[in-house]
């Protein structure tokens, strides 16, 4: 291979159009005047749409290019497809929010699309480098977006908190890499792979701690137990459709890019990381159960919940097969939905043009707005993976995986957690249904907050009727996984 | 047999009514509700006699059978069918519906449309879960259920209505969540969630023990078989009185039918090991709650005590194993369903009247309610299980049962038909004789047409039952034979297997 040959363009076109289109939207909005945040927001709403598009026509098997940096299989796409979906709900959830507290300035769209950018390469690295590079892309852009209301203590605490934090796990993710390479001499996952098929399990320590500090950073960027105490803090602080954002769109590509990394080049190597993933599983689902039942801020309950969700997922990359990365798959596509919902009652939560953010707000909701109650409660039944909806199918999926690798511990300490979990989300339609009503929210919320949650609910609530899409792609993606 | 899926058509009818309300109904008409949510379910009512109409006797198979491609990668599917053991509990809900949707006609104030939505949906899937016949399809029927009765005793019922709730919601939760994993160990061992299948799997006998444990945690919360009773009457007390009907009379038969489902026939080895644990608890709970329901003030409290000691007899007929048992505990579950479900109601007549659930407040209430002392007599004596009541049948069948493999549990056993004639009397007496002395009975009303409409076709059941149960028992008596002989084959066969071993 000569270094003048010109790489394959094809597989990386939708992140490609991502890029230039927010180079030219942020040219756009310098030289816009006033009122540039609604267009460049409407125009990368459309980027964003059409990224999807040209995911899914673009979709062709498994590729590899750039020198094999990048990679795109339908592993890649699924995941890319949860991104931009998630990206897109939350951009248009954010409008209403920006107009109000009047900060809506044109980066906060261009920060969201760059971020999302480097989620989708996160998702199709097939190298140590392009990981990094991705995960770097995606956290300096969130770092900005937590602290985007510049003149609110909190939000410019959460932003500078997440700064600190997220720059020492990507010390030590890149400081595991550089272990990774000294020990075996390539950063190619490929490579890797292949270097470790004849291991039979054995490897030498060095590149143990090399992949014990990667999971470190790793489980710092999905908010793993021990590495979550962030989390609370800065879903607290960053302004709510950055939250909504945060618990959605990087927990998707940080899950699945972890996925790739532990069954890519490190799949052999399952007896070496196995009890690590466990370790941090039980971990989440425990922490996540028990913290959040002492909240009373509804954002940081939410947090502990993803930390919760979080868990529950890693059970699925803990058995390590492919039914397992399936039900991970899954998983993350009905979470996505769940919390896309939520978040975006949380956004219709407000008083006289104020955000209200704690759970006793919501007293006497199923009163004062019943179809808006109706709805939280169908999202709340099912994070507590109450059947028929879809939350449940999640975990099912989740702990048949664990259960068919005869990880029974594992299992019941989950479902237990589970049932831990269930009190705080009940706790929040109690609220809702059982309590006297206090004052009433804002009346009428905004014909796009209609929509999504509509949107999100009818998929929750009808998803048992017709599961196939998303069971099909994610178990098409699974596979794609397991096949280079 | 007909083509058309009556089973689906049962179960989902409700759902259709449950649409025209979200749909139709609008702000001030909310009365309205009522009438739609009165005629589905009396529609659903008459689609599922159609089932007994068309339900052949001599049949031991799934009949109505109906499936479909669910979640083809894992094998899960859409089955649905009803034999002689859950035929019966398919029309108990469906009658029991329509007559708690009449109870809360003048008595449910706020959220009315919520309150028929939340029924309806209750129905769909109590019949869902009795005939389900893929393991998976159950559960979600199964746990379904929790929402709806979650919703019904938090925003209907009483002064403690949040705790009664979270109890009853998380009570339930973590025994079936446990029964999801024994699913799910029973599916990779035996490759199907299939039921039928199941039925006929033998699993090995190291493993029976821990599924049969998982089952059991389920099914003990649901029955409620004592210690895990106490969220019963919490949940009864603070209910609506429909809450309470519904509960009694359809949700505490889920266990009893679990455990004939699934405990019985898909473990027998680990059933014969835990059958002494059954007794134990049963009898217990027969002599413990019985004597608890004597010292009681509630008058709901003291129906739900009475309802844990009725239900010991279930499981005591169930794991008697004998063919009379089974009939028996069955027997019982259906006129425990139809009785409690009244007595409830009877509560509930006073309690719109009074607004007291407190025994020492009423008193002679025959004076001035002749129509509902009768009524009240009636469901009470068929509660004690007097002969020529339904109650009388499922009893005898049970004690009859359980002598045949064993006399002391049966002499325990029937220290409850004293006790229970000890506290129902005792209730009946307070409420209804002596003189009647306090101001605020004195202005009392006897029972409304509409009442009537409620408690007749309730007496009629019970009245028949006691005079003439094969109508019912010829019904379940080939599937329970046929549980009974593939039980004896199974253990026998794992018995040859044993010595043959050696």
């Amino acid at each position: 291979m000569t270094s003048a040959e010109f790489p394959n363009l094809v597989p990386a076109m939708p992140e490609l159009f991502i890029a230039c289109v927010a180079m030219v939207l942020l040219v756009l909005g310098v030289f816009q005047k006033e009122g540039a945040g609604k267009t460049i927001a409407f125009l990368s709403t459309i980027t964003l749409a059409l990224a999807m598009l040209i995911l899914v026509a673009f979709s062709q098997g498994t590729v590899t290019t750039f020198n094999g940096l990048f990679i795109a299989d339908q592993y890649s796409a699924f995941a890319k497809f949860l991104i931009l979906l998630g990206s897109l709900l939350t951009l248009v959830m954010s409008q209403s929010y920006l107009k109000r507290v009047d900060s809506n300035k044109f980066e906060y769209s261009i920060l969201i699309l760059l971020s999302t950018l480097g989620m989708m390469m996160m998702v199709s690295a097939n190298d140590l480098l392009s990981l990094y590079v991705g995960l770097e892309l995606q956290s300096l852009s969130l770092y900005i977006l937590a602290a985007f209301r510049r003149d609110d203590l909190k939000s410019s605490e959460a932003g500078v908190k997440y700064f600190v934090l997220g720059a020492l796990a990507s010390g030590m993710l890149l400081y595991g890499s550089s272990m990774i390479y000294g020990f075996t001499g390539t950063t190619n996952f490929d490579a890797l792979a292949q270097q470790f098929q004849n291991a039979d399990g054995h490897v030498s320590v060095g590149l143990v701690v090399g992949i014990v500090f990667m999971l470190a950073g790793l489980a710092f960027k999905i908010s793993a137990v021990p590495f979550h105490m962030w989390t609370p803090d800065v879903y607290e602080g960053a302004p709510t459709p950055v939250t909504a954002y945060f618990a959605v769109a990087p927990k998707i590509a940080a899950v699945a890019l972890l996925m790739r990394v532990m069954i890519g080049p490190f799949g052999e190597l399952v007896s070496q990381w196995q009890q690590i993933i466990v370790f941090i599983s039980i971990g989440s689902m425990l922490l996540g159960a028990f913290a959040a039942i002492a909240q009373t801020n509804i954002k940081r309950m939410m947090a502990y919940s993803s930390i919760g969700h979080i868990g529950f997922a890693l059970i699925g990359i803990a058995v390590g097969n492919q039914a397992g990365v399936q039900a991970v798959l899954v998983y993350l596509a009905i979470y996505l939905f769940m919390n896309v919902g939520t978040f975006a009652c949380i956004l219709c939560m407000t008083r006289n043009g104020e955000s209200v953010e704690n759970i006793s707000d919501l007293a006497g909701l199923g009163k004062s707005n019943p179809a808006m109650a109706a709805v939280l409660a169908i999202f709340m039944f099912s994070m507590a993976g109450i059947p028929p909806l879809a939350g449940f199918f999640g975990k099912l999926y989740v702990f048949l995986a664990a259960i068919e690798a005869g990880m029974f511990t594992l299992a019941i300490i989950g479902v237990l957690a589970s049932v831990v979990g269930a009190f705080y989300y009940i706790r929040i339609i109690k609220v809702m249904y059982f309590d006297e009503s206090t004052e009433a929210f804002d009346a009428p919320i905004g014909k796009d907050m209609v929509a999504i949650l509509a949107g999100t609910g009818f998929v929750i609530l009808m998803f048992f009727a017709y599961p196939a899409p998303i069971l099909d792609s994610a178990g098409a993606a699974a596979a794609s996984l397991f096949a280079g | 047999m007909s083509d058309l899926p009556i089973l689906s058509l049962v179960t989902f009818t409700p759902l259709v009514g449950v649409a025209i309300i979200l749909l139709l109904i609008r702000g001030e008409d909310e009365a309205r509700a009522k009438h739609i949510a009165l005629l589905t379910s009396g529609v659903t009512f008459f689609m599922s006699l159609f089932i007994w109409g068309n339900f052949d006797n001599s049949l031991a198979t799934f009949q109505f059978a109906e499936k479909a491609a669910w979640l083809p990668s894992l094998g899960i599917s859409y089955h649905m069918g009803v034999d002689g053991i859950s035929m019966f509990f398919v029309i108990l809900s469906t009658f029991l519906t329509p007559i708690c949707i009449l109870s809360a006609w003048v008595v449910i104030k706020k959220h009315i449309k919520e309150y028929m939505i939340a029924f309806l949906i209750l129905e769909t899937l109590m019949v869902g879960m009795f005939c389900a016949l893929d393991m998976i399809l159950f559960y979600v029927f199964f746990e379904g259920v929790l929402i709806p009765m979650y919703l019904i005793i938090g925003i209907w019922g009483g002064p403690r209505r949040v705790y009664a709730s979270f109890k009853f919601f998380l009570y339930t939760l973590l025994g079936s969540v446990l029964m999801l994993l024994a699913m799910f160990a029973m599916y990779f061992e035996a490759g199907t969630t299939d039921i039928p299948t199941l039925l006929t799997y033998n699993f090995p006998a190291e493993m029976q023990t821990w599924l049969w444990l998982a089952f059991f945690a389920s099914f003990a919360v649901k029955v409620p078989m004592w210690p895990v009773h106490t969220w019963l009457p919490d949940a009864h007390v603070e209910a609506p009185t429909a809450g309470s009907v519904i509960l009694a009379g359809v949700l505490l038969k889920m266990g009893g039918y679990g455990f004939l489902r699934f405990s019985i026939p898909m473990l027998p080895l680990a059933t014969v090991d835990f059958t002494p644990l059954i007794y134990t608890l049963s009898v217990i709970a027969i002599i413990y709650t019985s004597l608890v329901a004597l010292a009681q003030e509630d008058m709901k409290k003291l129906i739900a005590y009475s309802s844990v000691a009725h239900m010991a007899f279930v499981t005591i007929g169930a794991f008697s194993l004998t063919i009379y048992g089974i009939e028996g505990a069955i027997y019982q579950m259906l006129s425990h369903g139809v009785v409690s479900a009244a007595l409830f109601l009877i509560v509930g007549v006073v309690y719109d009247r009074v607004h007291s659930r407190e025994i020492a407040v009423y008193g002679g209430l025959v004076e001035k309610m002749p129509f509902y002392a009768l009524t009240f007599m009636i469901f009470m004596l068929a509660s004690v299980g007097l002969p020529g009541t339904g109650g009388f049948v499922g009893e005898i069948l049970v004690l009859m049962g359980i002598f045949q493999v064993n006399s002391i549990v049966a002499a325990f056993a029937a220290t409850g038909l004293v006790l229970g004639a000890a506290y129902m009397l005792y209730l009946y007496r307070r409420i209804i004789f002596g003189a009647l002395t306090k101001d605020n009975l004195k202005a009392i009303k006897d029972l409304s047409a509409r009442e009537v409409a409620i408690f007749a076709p309730l007496a009629i059941v019970t009245i028949w039952m006691g005079i003439y149960p094969m109508t019912f028992l010829d019904v379940m008596h080939v599937s329970v034979e046929n549980l009974i002989t593939n039980f004896n084959q199974a253990v026998a066969a794992a018995g040859d297997g044993a010595v043959a071993a050696r």
